[in-house]
């Protein structure tokens, strides 16, 4: 039974929604809206009690009331600030949001060719609303999930990229996500909306930063489209503040032969869970589901996978490594789906959590539930220290035994990496990664 | 010149917990030899071959092992590696995202840095070891790999021997360097160890079968039994060891308390 007066203060937010002019968004988006705010209050937010979410306790968002900030800042940040963000020299789209709001001053939005679009969701709302009502909302699920029924009630802006049939962008697009807000509980709703039609290409990168140290709620949903055949490679950053709380979902339905790629980076947030769904919605499909998390003190960093094998002949290839220090937790929850008919499925998933102090702890579940008997489903998952062969192999080398540690632990960062296809984009990830381990306590300093 | 020995043990004992392995090994190495340990099943090659190169899992209960005038058992692992050791491994471990050029790079500018040489960049150290790979007949692209990662059994023990010819040891010890090798393979992993022996270096072999030695010649072969060395002598005691067996040998042997 949830706790209302946990959800209370979200209802009453909403209200302000209902007034009339509160928003220039099309009016079939305010079922969407209501569907949300109703299966949250029903939902409440999830305990530990809740099977899914046994090792991640979220109590602290709970009970925050935390604020959804309508109303835009003002930008207050100079475009050269920018550079201090990862990616900031990658040309191409980018789409910048500070607290949720998108500032068109610190954004580049380039003329793209064939009618593909990169703008801000709330503007292509209006603009574009028969295409956007055609996919918003139908690839999120939120029977079992109340932050994203949240995102659906209180999102207020965020990306939207389409690209239509064919056609190509050429540049990775990138969607940065500031949070600037030192006071505590301000919260926003990111909704991000992608649309790859039939044969299309495209490379999308979704950022989250923080500018204040101070414990914000970001509530994240991305949906995924990708029409038949086309090929796209999503990376998602998160480094929000030691003191934030990131939730997001990515929701993602893919067509037959489509190739995807999706990686996901978390170094920040003093709490954060991607909830990732991958439904394989054609056949012959090739998805790579990729990961790193790095975590040192009191982080908790938890993936929980959900892929959905509808169709035969796809193959699903699930890779992520947490290297944990201090007193930090990794969460992985691999849940894979294969549904009657999906005859020659192949899913591979594979977890491997590398603990860097004595007080640092992985938690660790496979979940498969298959329902074709002509099919190759492996799972495999590692929870431990530095292999001590390796380091000693290292050493008869010559090679001191912190040196060998380090190169150790950045190859372990490095195996998820190097999936990345993009080359820019994964030679920037080595070297922040490369930066960040060399900061984590832990890597240096050994046990 | 006078010079100390590269390796001196004396009386040396090991074991693991209440297990005794080695029951007093004596063992002189000198510079410009080639040394061959052989020994059957459980005499103890292997233990000391790890004592050698530095593993901790053993328990040193007496006797001391001079290298170079030097308490080698005091030493690290990376220290007696930038000394100048080299054990070439029975089974080289796979090393999974650490690219083989980087690892071998560090590992010879680590030796260059411990004997106060300029450390080599990327492009100087490829040039050194191209005709080092052509040696070991190496494929190109073996550097782009990782350490040992999808490499055959014959790769591994040919990476091994080309490591050796790029960091140039003083003393060389090959642990069954030829089990599972063809002999293809293993005439060229004994051309590369023929090729870098020098008269200021040493190479100790740990083998179990005889076939190693008709490539790479020892000075000295030495029988090592229950613990100890039960018999010393040159070449033909190899030969004879292959055609009459260990049993054979022993029985005809005193075996020194």
């Amino acid at each position: 039974m949830p706790s209302a007066n946990q959800t209370d203060p979200y209802l009453k937010a909403f209200a302000r929604f209902e007034q009339p002019g509160a928003s220039k968004q099309p009016s079939w988006l305010f079922p969407l809206r209501k569907a949300g705010i109703a299966r949250f209050a029903e939902l409440g937010f999830p305990t530990l009690k809740h099977e899914d979410w046994r090792f991640t306790n979220v109590s602290p968002i709970a009970k925050m009331p935390f604020k959804p900030v309508f109303d835009a800042t003002p930008a207050g940040l100079a475009r050269d600030t920018l550079a201090q963000f990862p990616f900031a020299k990658l040309p191409g789209a980018k789409l910048v949001f500070v607290n949720g709001h998108f500032i068109p001053g610190l954004s580049n939005t380039p003329a793209l060719k064939d009618g593909a679009k990169v703008a801000s969701l709330a503007a292509a709302l209006v603009t574009d609303s028969a295409l956007i009502e055609k996919h918003l909302g139908r690839y999120v699920r939120t029977e079992d999930n109340a932050f994203a029924a949240l995102n659906n009630a209180f999102f207020a802006d965020g990306g939207f990229v389409f690209v239509p049939a064919g056609s190509a962008i050429a540049e990775p697009v990138q969607l940065l996500f500031i949070n600037t807000r030192a006071d505590a509980g301000a919260a926003i709703h990111p909704r991000n909306l992608i649309v790859i039609e039939s044969g299309a290409k495209a490379t999308i990168i979704e950022s989250y930063v923080s500018t204040a140290s101070a414990p914000t709620f970001t509530n994240a949903v991305t949906e995924f489209s990708l029409g038949d055949n086309s090929i796209v490679e999503h990376c998602k950053f998160q480094d929000e503040s030691a003191e934030a709380y990131h939730i997001a979902a990515l929701h993602s339905r893919l067509g037959r032969t489509v190739n995807f790629s999706s990686h996901s980076i978390v170094t920040g947030a003093k709490l954060s869970r991607n909830n990732i769904r991958t439904t394989l919605d054609g056949e012959g499909i090739e998805a790579i589901l990729n990961g790193v998390y790095l975590t040192s003190d009191d982080q908790l960093a938890d993936h929980y996978m959900i892929v959905d094998h509808a169709k035969p002949h796809c193959a699903s290839h699930e890779y992520f490594n947490g290297i944990l220090s201090g007193k930090s937790r990794g969460v992985f929850h691999g849940r894979i789906l294969v549904r009657p008919g999906a005859q020659k499925t192949d899913a591979k998933q594979t977890n491997k959590n590398l603990l860097l102090s004595d007080d640092a702890s992985a938690d660790t579940k496979p979940q498969l539930e298959i329902y074709a008997d002509d099919v190759k489903c492996t799972h495999g998952a590692t929870v431990g220290q530095l292999n001590d062969e390796s380091i000693y192999y290292l050493r008869s080398r010559g090679i001191g035994l912190e040196t060998a540690r380090r190169m150790l632990i950045h190859a372990f960062a490095g195996e998820i990496i190097d999936r990345v296809k993009h080359d820019a984009l994964r030679e920037e990830l080595d070297a922040l990664l490369w930066d960040r381990l060399e900061q984590h306590d832990g890597v240096a300093v050994g046990r | 010149m006078t010079q100390h020995p590269i390796l001196a043990i004396q009386n040396l004992h090991a074991g693991v917990e209440e297990k005794k392995i080695l029951k007093g090994i004596n063992l002189v190495i000198r510079p410009g030899e080639v040394h061959a340990i052989m020994g059957p099943n459980g005499s103890g090659k292997s233990t000391l071959a790890a004592i050698l190169a530095g593993r901790d899992a053993y328990d040193v209960t007496a006797g001391e092992v001079i290298y170079q005038g030097k308490d080698l058992l005091e030493m690290d692992p990376e220290e007696r590696a930038r000394e100048g050791v080299f054990l070439a491994f029975q089974y080289p471990v796979e090393i999974p995202g650490v690219n083989s050029t980087y690892f071998l790079r560090a590992a010879l500018n680590e030796q260059r840095k411990h004997r106060g040489q300029p450390e080599l960049d990327a492009m100087e150290f490829l040039t050194l070891v191209k005709e080092k790979m052509k040696l070991l007949h190496l494929p190109d692209d073996l550097l782009k790999r990782a350490v040992n990662v999808g490499f055959s059994g014959g790769e591994k023990k040919r990476n091994e021997i080309f490591q050796m010819a790029v960091l140039e040891p003083r003393l060389a010890i090959l642990d069954e360097t030829d089990s599972g090798l063809d002999i293809d393979a293993m005439r060229i992993v004994a051309e590369g160890v023929n090729k870098l022996k020098r008269p200021d270096n040493a190479t100790l072999m740990i083998t179990h079968y005889q076939r190693l030695l008709n490539y790479i010649v020892p000075d000295f072969v030495h029988v090592l039994w229950d613990g100890r060395i039960a018999k010393s002598g040159g070449k033909e005691l190899a030969l004879e060891l292959e055609e009459k067996g260990y049993d054979w040998l022993i029985k005809h042997e005193k075996v020194s308390a």
